[in-house]
């Protein structure tokens, strides 16, 4: 968790830095995106970084000149990562989850025209009308964090696949482990 | 055709069926083959019916019956090339001949040609005692020739067992087929109880879930994600017409008829989290059944219809609880183990069947309402969506054999066990149908 924090705390500044010099041309990409909405200072929207963030360690720093587009887009960036997992019949948000949420919280809460969809997921194990439910309720873990993190319900569209949608076809922990997710649908 | 069945070489038999499968004109999709457990299995002679009519008959009665008692693995029928003589009427048996074989009951029968139809007609008898235990002459047409051979072993299996038959019955289930590109096709078939005559009432480029039966076997009832959300639609099978019933916001699902079939139960996330509540059919009003914060679904009602189990995590993992279908407070049914789901009435109300796990082990299970006790079924890993047959004596599920989605049966004492193969994709979710159009012995 720390080290995610550590992590988040110095991508977000540089991520949003660049963001105010957007190119139009990657814009157009993401149509709703609203790229007028960056914020003018970066603290602001760091909330996530812990008073003991000193002694950061850049490990995944944007090449010189950085990232130039919507911060969605930057390989680079924790709003890169569109899933987050979780244990099974479990809602609860893992520590390595939070600040992927919390990156796209503060990068919605900064838009608030641009909505999102929560698609919740369930590995095949068990009954598919209790993974149904259970997808819905991972689905809300993330909505609710949001919320928290200052994203308006009006943004956040959460619907439930259960099993349905596998990403992994096996039959193991390992497959499992990657279809109990909760995946961020930004819009097309 | 003849059929050699012996119950030491099963490899055998599934051959004998296949071959069956090759030679009639009506396609299955579903092969059904005893995996387990046809051991104590009474003798019987099912006699190649006779036939009154030019060229070959139009189906084999005798052979549909063989296959349909040997399935139940309660019958063991006699190798046509075991048989002394090939009786077609009454006068022709010699008692004397069958005793000398020991087998204890035979079965005779013809069938001929009537105005546009058939006239099927046989007898069943006890050996030793050399009485007539049944007798029917049942009129029929090309289309409903094998339905005439599966109600013949209904009345069969009812006079020597004491229980109804479940052979004239139908079974729906889906089927995932993925394609080259990765996509799926998800489609929603109807099919007799032995897998022939299937067919796909609906196609779909999203998932399909839990198809549940009306009472009268006329509709089905389903969840699909055709518009990215699960809703849930009822649809008439010999039309094809459809509704859509609840889409509400969050989760629609989980549909189930009530014993009368006037309402549905169902599952609705729109008041914040999964709920059950029943949906009347008639004026679309809705009775909210269980309130509490945690996830409560799949519910399905008594025989009654008095009352509905359901699955709830309120205490903490998935557990069974029933509740009155007027609501109040919830009681819960289930404690052994941490995972017990999918809950259904047996039809006599006495028993439950459920999905229980244990660590990565998910199989059927029967608890025992008066007792709690509760007997594991299966032996596979993966086992989900049980369905009993109407007369109770068989649970239809799904589970997972060679990375592949297939359904199995399995007697309600864990002793005889099929494996039913479909010829491509995942099959999953079985419903039996209910017995529509019984002839009582």
């Amino acid at each position: 968790m720390k080290m995610y924090a550590k992590l988040l705390a110095s991508i977000v500044p540089v991520v949003l830095i660049v963001g105010c010099t957007t190119t139009p041309k990657v814009a157009e990409k993401s149509a709703p995106v609203e790229e007028r909405a960056a914020p003018a200072s970066a603290s602001s929207a760091a909330t996530p970084a812990p008073a003991t963030s000193t002694g950061v360690e850049v490990l995944a720093a944007p090449d010189k000149g950085g990232f130039k587009g919507d911060p969605l887009n930057d390989p680079a960036s924790l709003l890169s990562k569109r899933v987050v997992f979780f244990e099974f019949d479990s809602s609860e948000i893992k520590d390595d989850a939070r600040p992927i949420i919390e990156a796209h919280a503060a990068y919605l809460a900064e838009r608030p025209k641009v909505s999102i969809t929560l698609e919740g997921h369930a590995d095949e194990r068990g009954s598919r009308e209790y993974n149904l439910a259970l997808g819905e309720r991972r689905a809300k873990a993330v909505q609710q964090l949001m919320q928290i993190k200052g994203v308006s319900s009006k943004q956040l569209d959460v619907v439930s696949f259960g099993e349905e949608h596998p990403v992994a076809l096996g039959h193991d922990e390992a497959a499992w482990a990657q279809n109990r997710r909760v995946e961020l649908v930004y819009p097309k | 055709m003849s059929f050699v069945f012996s119950r030491f070489t099963p490899l055998f038999i599934v051959s004998c069926l296949c071959a069956m499968v090759l030679a009639t004109p009506v396609r299955a999709a579903l092969t059904i083959e005893i995996t387990g457990g046809a051991e104590g299995a009474q003798p019987i002679a099912i006699v190649p019916f006779g036939w009154d009519g030019p060229a070959a008959p139009p189906a084999d009665l005798a052979g549909i019956v063989s296959a349909d008692l040997y399935r139940s693995g309660e019958f063991a029928p006699m190798p046509e090339k075991n048989m002394v003589s090939r009786p077609q009427e009454g006068s022709q048996v010699n008692f004397a001949d069958w005793r000398a074989a020991g087998v204890p009951n035979l079965v005779i029968g013809k069938l001929r040609a009537s105005g546009n139809g058939y006239v099927a007609q046989f007898q069943l008898f006890d050996v030793f005692k050399g009485e007539q235990l049944a007798g029917y002459s049942i009129p029929t047409s090309e289309q409903d020739l094998r339905r005439t051979a599966h109600q013949i072993s209904d009345i069969i299996y009812e006079k020597l067992t004491g229980q109804p038959g479940a052979f004239a019955t139908r079974i729906a289930y889906i089927t995932e087929v993925r394609g080259a590109n990765a996509k799926s096709r998800y489609s929603l078939w109807v099919a007799d109880a032995d897998g022939y005559n299937p067919v796909a009432i609906l196609n779909s480029a999203q998932p399909l879930m839990s198809p549940a039966w009306s009472p009268d076997g006329t509709r089905l009832a389903y969840v699909s994600f055709e518009r990215r959300r699960p809703e849930v639609y009822v649809q008439e099978i010999a039309t094809r017409h459809r509704e859509l019933v609840a889409s509400h916001r969050g989760i629609n699902s989980a549909p189930a008829w009530s014993p009368d079939g006037a309402r549905l139960a169902l599952v609705l996330s729109k008041d914040g989290n999964p709920d059950v509540y029943i949906l009347n059919m008639r004026n679309k009003s809705l009775l909210r059944v269980t309130d509490s914060p945690a996830i409560d679904t799949e519910p399905a009602w008594s025989p009654d219809g008095n009352s509905l189990v359901f699955t709830s995590d309120r205490g903490g993992r998935p557990q069974l609880y029933r509740v009155s279908a007027d609501g109040g407070k919830p009681q819960r049914l289930t404690f052994e183990g941490d995972y017990n789901a999918h809950g259904v009435y047996s039809p006599d109300g006495r028993s439950l069947v459920m999905v229980t796990g244990e660590g990565n082990r998910f199989r059927i299970a029967v608890q025992d309402l008066s007792t709690g006790a509760q007997r594991i079924v299966t032996d596979t890993r993966l086992d989900e969506s049980p369905s009993f047959a109407p007369n109770g004596a068989i649970i239809v599920y799904a589970t997972e054999v060679n990375n592949r989605g297939v359904l199995a049966m399995v007697s309600v004492d864990g002793k005889v066990r099929q494996r039913v193969t479909q010829t491509e994709g995942n099959a999953r979710e079985p419903a039996w149908g209910p017995r529509t159009n019984r002839i009582k012995p």
